[in-house]
């Protein structure tokens, strides 16, 4: 199945990634070649069965609701590309 | 004989009768990584300071006779998808350069509570997605039996980095066959446990329904020992699993005899090395020999399990890869207008080639109009390939099988042929999408001297009963014992 540019540009929008021309060119074949490889499942009748999410179908396992520490305001900031006072900084949104 | 020579139950017992401490053990890694280390590349980072200190702490606990462990003392690497709480952790990618998490994963906290001290973070594949370390954003990783040879991935650098000696063993994770085909790769062990055995908290995800951290070490009893220290129910992590951990020691010299062992035919298909054949083929021999019965099984969906995790696994690290955005932390582009420039432009530069083609192909998977077509089928098919293996288990104890298809092949080899590169998992993958437990261990040296592994594959939460049939073939030919050529350089 071969994937059209615009396509790609699409799905490339979907996953906020500013792709080169080049990258788009690349991608378009790439895609395209793991697409054709992956068709076979289509052959398969799966009407009938269960889809898996998880190999093991654990019960889900909930804790305790109980307030613990959380990590400290300097810790969760050590790491931010931006910071002002106690929050994470970020481009202005609204004009 | 080299301290760094030893295992590290044979490390371990020295330590024990005091000939010879936790810090001379630490510095001879040290030193050897400062040896082979510009040619292996197996490291990101070292860290030396924490190591030595660590190693210290622990003499100190010997000499007041209260060890934290049976490996207290023994150093080991980490690959580099492990957050440490103050030491740089990048999953290979330039989108986390300089990030200083500020916790340990729960493994890396068990770790340091069994007093291990932990001398540094080991290269991979960028966020675990490759088969060759050669998607590593830094530098790839060089094979130490033939250093113009991947050590294969992603957990490359953990497994260089025992079979060079710089460690005594290393944490791998394993999402698609990630620890055992470069353990395969390097004449070491890699142990893939059941899926919630170990806890993910603290680990990068890359595939969060496939990923599991595992032991990576020179001998069984090595994985066996280490397992023991890091298999324990996480509250932390949703997924993990409530199930006590055996002693996964205990039985390991059982042997085979009375075992019913399957040969899947579907693992046995054209396009496998012929000496990689022989070689796993004599590994069967061996055990008939030994007292096993053969059992000829089938696993027909095998052929299925390519596409499934090339489906899967990418819908899952699009997903899990969105929260890298340049805002909390890691890379961010600063002349970006708006979020969403913000966001596009962080990940375009922050994301090597194999990563954006995942993130990509996921992204499509789940797209409106094709969520039925590719996402959920591929869920289907994965019941499919679940249902064989439940139905193998049910004749036989395990099942037997060469972990990869070829030796470990040359760097730059197979870098632009991402097909090619992916059916390097297609012995290893299926067990990661029917969560089960899975190991590889040496099974012999191709002519040229490349190393070669059988895959053991068992039920969930039978990691002991594989651990013991890898030890009955180890204790008939010890590989482990061979040095790769690398030994002294």
């Amino acid at each position: 199945m071969a994937l059209t540019l615009e396509q790609v540009r699409h799905v490339a929008t979907l996953a906020r990634l500013a792709l080169t021309p080049e990258e788009e060119q690349r991608f378009a074949t790439r895609l395209s070649a793991v697409l054709d490889a992956v068709a076979q499942l289509q052959a398969l009748d799966v009407e009938a069965v269960e889809p898996t999410s998880h190999a093991t179908l654990a019960a889900s396992l909930l804790r305790e609701d109980a307030t613990r520490p959380s990590l400290p305001p300097e810790k969760s900031l050590a790491n931010a590309p931006a910071k002002s006072g106690t929050s994470f900084a970020v481009p202005k949104i609204i004009e | 004989m080299q301290l760094t020579d030893l295992t590290m139950l044979e490390l371990a017992a020295k330590l024990a009768a005091g000939a010879v401490s936790s810090e001379e053990a630490t510095r001879a890694c040290l030193e050897r990584i400062r040896q082979v280390d510009p040619k292996v590349r197996a490291f990101l980072r070292v860290d030396e300071d924490g190591a030595l200190a660590a190693a210290r702490a622990s003499d100190a606990r010997r000499k007041a006779g209260s060890p934290a462990s049976p490996l207290d003392g023994v150093p080991v690497g980490l690959k580099d998808l492990f957050l440490t709480e103050g030491v740089e952790t990048t999953a290979g990618s330039r989108i986390l350069e300089g990030f200083v998490p500020p916790l340990d994963a729960t493994v890396v906290r068990l770790l340091k509570e069994a007093g291990l001290p932990l001398v540094g973070k080991l290269n991979l594949d960028e966020f675990a997605m490759g088969s060759s370390n050669e998607s590593s954003a830094y530098f790839p990783s060089h094979n130490p039996w033939d250093v113009t040879r991947t050590p294969g991935g992603s957990s490359g650098g953990s497994a260089a980095a025992v079979a060079a000696r710089e460690v005594f063993g290393a944490l791998g994770t394993d999402t698609g066959g990630s620890i055992r085909q470069p353990a395969a790769f390097t004449n070491t062990v890699g142990l893939k446990p059941t899926y919630g055995r170990v806890s993910r908290y603290g680990v990068i995800a890359y595939a969060s329904s496939l990923d599991q951290p595992g032991p990576m070490t020179r001998t069984v009893a090595d994985a066996a020992a280490l397992l023991q220290v890091i298999a324990r129910h996480d509250a932390q992590d949703s997924t993990s699993a409530a199930v006590e951990a055996p002693d996964y020691s205990a039985d390991l010299e059982a042997g085979v005899r009375g075992l019913k062992l399957g040969v899947p035919r579907d693992y046995f298909t054209e396009g496998m090395d012929p000496e990689v054949e022989a070689s796993v083929r004599a590994a069967l021999a061996e055990y008939e020999r030994l007292g096993a019965t053969l059992v000829d099984v089938s696993l027909p969906h095998t052929k299925y399990a390519l596409a499934t995790y090339y489906l899967l696994a990418p819908a899952e690290a699009s997903s899990n890869l969105a929260r890298y955005d340049g805002i909390r932390y890691g890379l961010r582009a600063r002349d970006a207008r708006g979020l969403k420039e913000l966001y596009a432009q962080t990940r375009e530069r922050g994301f090597g080639p194999e990563v954006k083609l995942r993130i990509m192909l996921g992204t499509y998977a789940l797209s409106a109009g094709y969520y039925d077509a590719y996402y959920l089928r591929a869920q289907k098919v994965r019941t499919l390939i679940r249902e064989d293996f439940t139905k193998a288990f049910q004749q036989v104890d395990a099942l037997l099988s060469p972990t990869s298809p070829v030796p470990p092949f040359k760097l730059g080899e197979k870098v632009d042929d991402p097909l090619s590169m992916y059916l390097m998992d297609v012995y290893t993958l299926p067990c990661n999408l029917a969560g089960l437990p899975g190991l590889a261990v040496p099974c012999g040296f191709t002519k040229a001297g490349l190393p070669v592994g059988l895959q053991i594959l068992g039920r969930p939460f039978d990691e002991a009963r594989l651990l013991r049939i890898a030890r009955a073939f180890e204790r008939e030919h010890d590989f482990f014992r061979r040095a790769a050529p690398l030994q002294g350089a």
